[in-house]
């Protein structure tokens, strides 16, 4: 069923799909639409679930790890100061093994006030121990909404998507709406090997003195190193049922490529476009879309970037005293390749709080990567009048 | 009063094992033993961190009969809101969900996540054990610590400058099924408090003064009749209120003098003649107030 929506209905729908049972969130910009129509299906029945309309993000993320516990599957969704707001529950999550699904609808934090796309909320979360997702279209949200749950409950971690503020969330597009049936049949209902039960009563949590910690933690590990195979397989079966499929990496038009745009989310179209115009005029340019950022692809990455000249990672992020972000642990990933083999890698920081990544900035990306001759080693910002 | 056997009126059960990992002397586990066996094993707790956290035992071990989710300090009655929704999304709609926090997690840190499921009226049965600081981390005060006392961050030179919070008015005035007061020290009085509670639906609270002997510088075996000091001089009145508008005393207060409750507890040691007579004033003048909406209830009810 071809519907056309925006990105945060899209998510909606992935839920929907997906029969999840608990609920809970909070709104904020620009993520607020998906409470509504959640709000909206729960209340209409057609999606059979409790909305726990909590007062916080904080309570949002502990209700559904309560709700998780007790073995049913469950979703939120937030948004930069939300996101932050849920920081020590993420962990509690992860901790937990507890496989909730979220969205996060990316947006730059304050100070200063600003309720455009970037994605510094959710990579700050990147050692909580979620799986993060970053999606390009609305039907990779869809698409990706229902697969998360799959994931997660495969390997007992909580899954975490993104989507760009504004560029996805409010953007309609259409969409092709999975059958019902087939989804049921992709994702059965959740089987929780442990939860609260008053028949097998466990306590889950308790204190872990020094001496069994650190085995949970590298179970954990462990759980998160098999995430990129198993998104595979996940993808292969998505591939067979529904005729699409995405990639923890997508190259695009990368074949001999001299110059490969790292990118991830929305901008990715936009460097899809640009490369089909440089390609056009006999450049031999392409895009490597990078979708999953926890676990980082490193093994993936190595492998498609091997002897590529030149590289240029398009961060719409910034750690402040370092520098963008996936060029960090790009940078890391390739640093086991031999020195022949190894890319020049220019780390460009720019989109930051909604600024517009237009085909012209990814020219003078690519203009400034062809000229630098030596990989400089600060990220260069694109487009700041200082 | 006629005279009737303790052990006929608390339910029997084993929900609470020995080998706990309480100081001795704590009122916590008592007030836990007590109403695990008024609730019956189905029940399910939520526990953020504080004492209990380690009194119900470290992993892979449990001193607790029924599922147990440990969570963070501020959480308790989120995490349980889940449980209760999934629960019912499970058709376990008779299963018990308790959250089980100290005075800490409860008039601080967890307090908006208490009015959140308390406004929402959410079905879940909500236990403060109120040892009046700190304890987990080594007794400091909270918003629960009375005016004068001493903890380790209201040292004895400058002791709690604030009164303690009115708890019980904060949630009857959500309007909340049920709210009360208890102590172990009177577990007739408790049991019949949590077996209320456990008939009510929506969310149900219960503030329990639970004497720690570490922090309130007592002996081990004098925690339970501080307890009862302490209602008797109406420190701590035993009350119910429904629905917000229903309060009633269920317990006689003798109105004895707050001295001998202050004078046995190290926490208060420092305090001069000037300071005691400050106490007794506030616990008088805020009987008189209690008094007031007692007797409006009486008149409302005419
Ligand atoms: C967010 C957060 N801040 C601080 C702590 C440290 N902490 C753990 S238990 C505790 C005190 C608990 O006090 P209370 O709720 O009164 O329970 P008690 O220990 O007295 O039983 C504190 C401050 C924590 N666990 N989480
Ligand atoms: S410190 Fe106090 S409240 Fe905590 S276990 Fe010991 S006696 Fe009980």
């Amino acid at each position: 069923m071809k519907k056309v929506m925006v990105g945060n209905h899209a998510v909606a729908w992935g839920v929907r799909l997906a029969r999840v049972e608990v609920i809970s969130a909070y709104p904020i910009t620009p993520q607020t639409q998906v409470v509504e129509k959640l709000s909206e299906m729960c209340a209409d029945g057609t999606l059979p679930a409790r909305f726990i309309k909590v007062e916080s993000e904080h309570s949002a993320m502990a209700a559904v790890i309560g709700a998780s516990a007790t073995g049913v599957r469950t979703f939120t969704a937030s948004s930069s100061h939300g996101l932050l707001y849920m920081h020590e529950m993420l962990h509690w999550a992860g901790g937990a093994r507890l496989p909730i699904v979220m969205v996060d609808v990316n947006r730059a934090v304050g100070a200063p006030w600003n309720i455009w796309t970037d994605q510094n909320d959710s990579l700050s979360q990147r050692d909580t121990g979620w799986v993060q997702l970053y999606c390009e279209h609305n039907q990779e949200v869809v698409d990706t909404t229902v697969m998360a749950f799959k994931l997660a409950e495969a390997l007992d971690v909580p899954v975490m998507l993104m989507l760009d503020g504004f560029y996805l969330s409010h953007t309609a597009e259409p969409v092709d709406i999975p059958d019902q049936e087939m989804v049921d049949r992709f994702l059965p209902k959740r089987e929780a090997p442990y939860r609260l039960d008053t028949e097998h009563p466990h306590a889950f949590g308790g204190l872990v003195k020094p001496d069994a910690y650190m085995e949970m933690r590298w179970l954990q590990q462990e759980a998160l190193n098999h995430v990129p195979e198993t998104l595979a397989a996940i993808e292969k079966d998505w591939q067979r049922m529904f005729g699409r499929s995405y990639g923890a990496i997508e190259a695009y038009r990368a074949q001999d490529a001299e110059l490969l745009l790292v990118t991830s989310g929305t901008v990715t179209s936009t460097a899809r476009a640009v490369v089909d115009a440089r390609r056009a005029q006999g450049e031999k340019i392409g895009v490597l879309k990078v979708k999953m950022f926890r676990p980082f692809p490193s093994a993936l990455l190595r492998d498609a970037l091997r002897g590529v000249p030149r590289v240029a990672v398009l961060d719409r992020n910034v750690s402040p005293g370092h520098g963008g972000i996936f060029a960090e642990e790009l940078r890391s990933a390739l640093y086991d390749l031999p020195d022949a083999e190894r890319p020049e890698l220019f780390g460009f920081v720019l989109g930051l709080g909604g600024r517009d990544i237009t085909p012209a900035v990814i020219d003078d990306v690519i203009a400034q990567t062809r000229a630098g001759q030596v990989p400089s080693r600060e990220d260069l910002w694109v487009g700041v009048n200082p | 009063m006629s005279q009737v056997r303790i052990d006929q009126l608390i339910p029997e059960g084993k929900l609470l094992a020995s080998g706990h990992l309480a100081c001795p002397g704590c009122a916590a586990p008592l007030a836990m033993k007590l109403a695990l066996n008024a609730l019956g094993p189905n029940t399910v707790a939520v526990i953020p961190a504080s004492c209990f956290t380690i009194i119900s035992g470290p992993w892979p071990q449990s001193s607790l009969q029924v599922p147990v989710f440990h969570t963070a300090f501020a959480t308790g009655p989120a995490v349980a809101s889940g449980v209760r929704a999934a629960l019912d999304m499970q058709g376990k709609h008779d299963t018990n969900v308790i959250v089980w926090v100290g005075d800490g997690g409860t008039f601080d840190i967890g307090l908006q996540s208490l009015s959140g499921a308390a406004e929402r009226n959410e079905n879940i049965m909500y236990f403060c054990y109120d040892n009046e600081a700190y304890m987990n981390t080594g007794i400091q005060r909270s918003s629960a610590t009375p005016w004068g006392a001493w903890t380790t961050t209201t040292p004895a030179q400058f002791p709690e400058a604030s009164p303690k919070k009115d708890m019980l008015a904060i949630m009857a005035a959500h309007g909340i099924p049920y709210a009360a007061t208890a102590t172990p020290a009177y577990p007739a009085d408790f049991i019949e408090k949590v077996m209320k509670m456990k008939q009510a639906r929506g969310t149900r609270f219960m503030h329990l003064l639970s004497p720690c002997p570490p922090g309130w510088k007592c002996g081990d075996d004098e925690g339970l009749e501080l307890a009862r000091l302490a209602v008797q001089s109406r420190v701590f009145p035993m009350l119910e209120v429904e629905y917000g508008q229903r309060w009633r005393l269920t317990m006689d207060h003798a109105g004895d003098p707050v001295e001998p409750y202050l004078r046995r507890q190290g926490r208060f040691r420092h305090l001069n003649a000037e300071q005691v007579t400050h106490i007794q004033s506030e616990i008088d003048a805020r009987w008189a107030q209690l008094q007031r909406r007692l007797d409006a209830e009486t008149l409302a009810a005419v």
